[in-house]
């Protein structure tokens, strides 16, 4: 039962902790932070063991019993998320330990990135309406100050734009719950289901939900609502990029857009459809527009918008193949994305460029960049044996096995179009001539190659989720999803 | 009603003013009437006629009291406000330090 | 415009802010130890505790309030009150919740010292918000001279 605060405390802690001794020295810095995400990874696997027992953990915080008081709520989504951003945060704050020394004020990097961390397990855990839009405003705020972490002029610019953007986004969310605030006169998720589930649907409810499209949709950047993602994540530093298009897109925006859909909602085929048909229309805006990019790290945010549309559009689909499929993508995407951007990172540590066409034949010179880039980019453009194949084929057939032949069709276009962007890549950066101004290049330090390593061995083993035997565990976060209103059942139940 | 109405009309000025103009820092105004636009909203949410500020003193009976928690619920919208709007005016000044204007239609380095 | 050398405004600014900036001080206290009781509380107080210190550094310029409370300071205060914010949250582990209010049986209702834990967390929130506000004032400041010497 202890556990589920100790999500939020542990980083912050960590965070407030760094900002006052972390100025004394370096090490300090690199121990304490990779032991608070290396901790929060350990816990979010023991609390794993819930949900595979059929188990929901509900806390009531300050023991005010919900709806009144705040509650936190561990259940198979809850707990499949966390694994999620944990297992990533971990692996970035060990390969932030060399990568950020180009840097200065390490302990101001640690600091936002604690804070990030702790918004976002926080948006997981909680099981309050207005809360979770504080969190996700404490992960927007630490977002947007990393993303001007290196105050250069494009920096700063990007950093301006997105923060623009995703305030608007903000303050329709907070729009939207101020007026089912006022519809159902309670913020708890749980008891706010049960509110809605009783009444009539109005047209209040599909007001609200097209705020949250609008609002939830930016935070996820589904494609009419893009425009900030392809400068602010290539413009972070590149373990930032990592957290950005790894997780952080997918706690903020997917997992809300989940949450409130599919638990807080009553099930609804229009707004379903909206989010199916926006999903494909990311899926192709975002690859097209990566094809024509030299700019390495541009051209992996340009596909994060392509990959959000797959989860997108499988969940839109709301059968349960294709919600396990959105969430196996959901998975493998951030391991795989973050993985592709601290390759990313690691060439520009080594090289001092982004341009691909100053690339070339870096295979000699970085085996280990090359090759593990070689496995993420085989992942994201769906070659058998990898993670991304599987969560890919999963959608499809989701697609055809609700009927759905055209959209399965754009989905195979888009993948074929991902598979021809990162043969750009592979040609350009790794394979070649090496060119003669990198003949003096190394390969990355310890730190950093092992956070690649164990992220490319992930990108492999992770294929194996839906197998028979580890298939327990996505398939009760879509349990979960596909209970719908029964959410509230289930909390009421652990409170009486 | 014509006072949410009204509430949404400052709302659309907001996000005029934020789309429109060229100026960056009116755009953060206009996010500032973006932001007080819904907390106004909010509050007037919670409000009812002849009501009373819900503070439970002593001797006191709870009567006519108006709801209470919108209005701490928008007290932490307007410090995460007060952390945004902060941020993107430290922002704007080192803007103007790396470009010399204000002017965001002259701030365009990224693109593609 | 006449008195160059010295820094900050003229004389009858500096004379009604010596008298003043201790009753706003005073003032902010007031509000952040009476938070449970009347309107205001932690950030209310905080915000006029950084007043102070504010209204101080435009009239006698900057050196003199950063003698009062240096940037190092105010970040060293600010992460002190965030510390103390959760910790108080943390002690809430011994009456058996995160943030349970362990102690609000002591003290009568309407007193100054009741209401268990929430003074703490008002003056725990009142450290971080003056704290930080005042820091936000000086880096937003210091950018400004920054630019000047350019």
């Amino acid at each position: 039962m202890m556990i589920l605060p100790l999500f939020v405390v542990i980083p912050l802690g960590g965070a407030f902790l760094l900002s006052l001794i972390g100025k004394l020295d370096k090490r300090i810095n690199d121990a304490l932070a990779n032991i608070a995400t290396f901790s929060l990874l350990v816990l979010s696997v023991f609390a794993i063991r819930y949900p595979l027992a059929g188990k929901v953990l509900v806390y009531k915080v300050g023991g005010w019993k919900p709806p009144i008081g705040i509650c936190m709520v561990l259940d198979g989504l809850t707990s499949f998320m966390l694994v999620t951003t944990n297992l990533v945060s971990c692996l970035v704050a060990i390969y932030s330990i060399s990568y950020m020394e180009r840097y200065t004020d390490k302990y101001r990097f640690y600091t936002l990135f604690l804070l990030m961390l702790a918004g976002m397990n926080g948006v997981i855990v909680t099981g309050d309406l207005f809360n979770l839009f504080v969190f996700l405003e404490i992960a927007s705020v630490a977002s947007y100050a990393l993303v001007a972490f290196g105050t250069e002029a494009e920096e700063l610019e990007a950093s301006f734009k997105y923060t623009i953007m995703s305030s608007v986004a903000s303050s329709f969310i907070l729009l939207g719950i101020a007026l089912l605030y006022s519809f159902s006169s309670t913020l708890n998720m749980a008891d706010m289901a049960w509110v809605l589930a009783q009444r009539n649907s109005s047209l209040l409810l599909y007001f609200v939900a097209v705020l949250f499209i609008m609002g939830f949709g930016l935070k996820a950047a589904i494609v009419p609502f893009h425009a900030w993602l392809p400068d602010a994540h290539p413009s972070a530093p590149a373990s930032i990029s990592a957290m950005l298009s790894g997780v952080v897109i997918k706690v903020l925006g997917v997992y809300t857009l989940i949450r409130i859909f599919f638990n807080l909602f009553p099930i609804n085929k229009t707004s379903l459809s909206v989010l199916m048909f926006l999903g494909t229309v990311s899926i192709l805006a975002g690859v097209i527009l990566a094809l024509s990019q030299w700019d390495f790290k541009r051209l992996l945010a340009y596909h994060s918008i392509s990959q959000i549309g797959y989860i997108i559009l499988g969940i839109g689909l709301g059968t349960p193949l294709g919600i396990t499929g959105a969430l196996f993508h959901l998975f493998n995407h951030s391991v795989f994305k973050s993985l592709l951007f601290l390759n990313s990172g690691a060439v520009v540590y080594a090289l001092g460029t982004r341009n691909l066409q100053e690339m070339g034949g870096l295979k000699e010179r970085m085996p280990l960049t090359a090759n593990t880039s070689l496995v993420a980019s085989m992942s994201i453009s769906g070659i058998p044996p990898f993670n991304g194949f599987w969560s890919k084929l999963w959608i499809i057939l989701a697609c055809m096995q609700s009927g759905r032949i055209l959209y399965a069709f754009w989905a195979v276009i888009g993948s074929i179009l991902t598979l021809a962007s990162f043969m750009k890549v592979q040609k350009y950066a790794f394979w070649g001539k090496l060119k003669k101004q990198w003949e003096s290049v190394k390969e990355v330090p310890w730190p950093m190659q092992l956070a690649m390593l164990v992220l490319a061995v992930i990108c492999i083993l992770s294929g194996f989720l839906v197998a028979p035997f580890f298939s327990a565990f996505i398939d009760s976060a879509v349990k979960v999803i596909l209970s719908g209103q029964g959410y509230a059942h289930t909390v009421f139940k652990m409170l009486r | 009603m014509s006072i949410y109405i009204l509430c949404l009309v400052l709302f659309c000025i907001g996000l005029y003013c934020v789309l429109r103009k060229r100026n960056i820092i009116k755009i953060i105004i206009g996010l500032g009437i973006v932001e007080y636009a819904v907390n106004l909203f909010f509050v007037l949410i919670g409000y009812q006629r002849y009501g009373r500020a819900p503070i439970l003193a002593k001797e006191q009976k709870i009567l006519n009291m108006v709801d209470p928690l919108p209005q701490a619920l928008v007290l932490t919208a307007i410090v995460i406000g007060l952390a945004v709007t902060v941020f993107m005016v430290a922002i704007a000044i080192r803007l103007y330090e790396k470009y010399g204007t204000f002017d965001i239609t002259k701030i365009k380095r990224l693109k593609g | 415009m006449e008195n160059k050398k010295e820094p900050g405004m003229t004389l009858i600014v500096k004379t009604i802010t010596r008298l003043t900036v201790g009753l706003i001080l005073l003032y902010g206290i007031y509000i952040v130890l009476h938070g449970h009781l009347t309107p205001g509380g932690g950030f209310a107080g905080g915000v006029i505790i950084a007043l102070s210190f504010v209204h101080l550094m435009l009239a006698f310029g900057r050196e003199t309030a950063l003698k009062k409370l240096s940037q190092t300071k105010a970040s060293i205060l600010e992460s002190l009150g965030a510390l103390m914010f959760l910790s108080v949250a943390l002690l809430g582990f011994l009456g058996g919740f995160f943030f349970f209010n362990f102690f609000a049986q002591k003290g009568t209702p309407f007193d100054l010292f009741s209401a268990g834990i929430i003074p703490l967390c008002n003056i725990a929130i009142c450290l971080k918000v003056g704290a930080g506000l005042f820091a936000i004032f000086v880096a937003l400041i210091l950018f400004k001279n920054l630019k000047k010497k350019e």
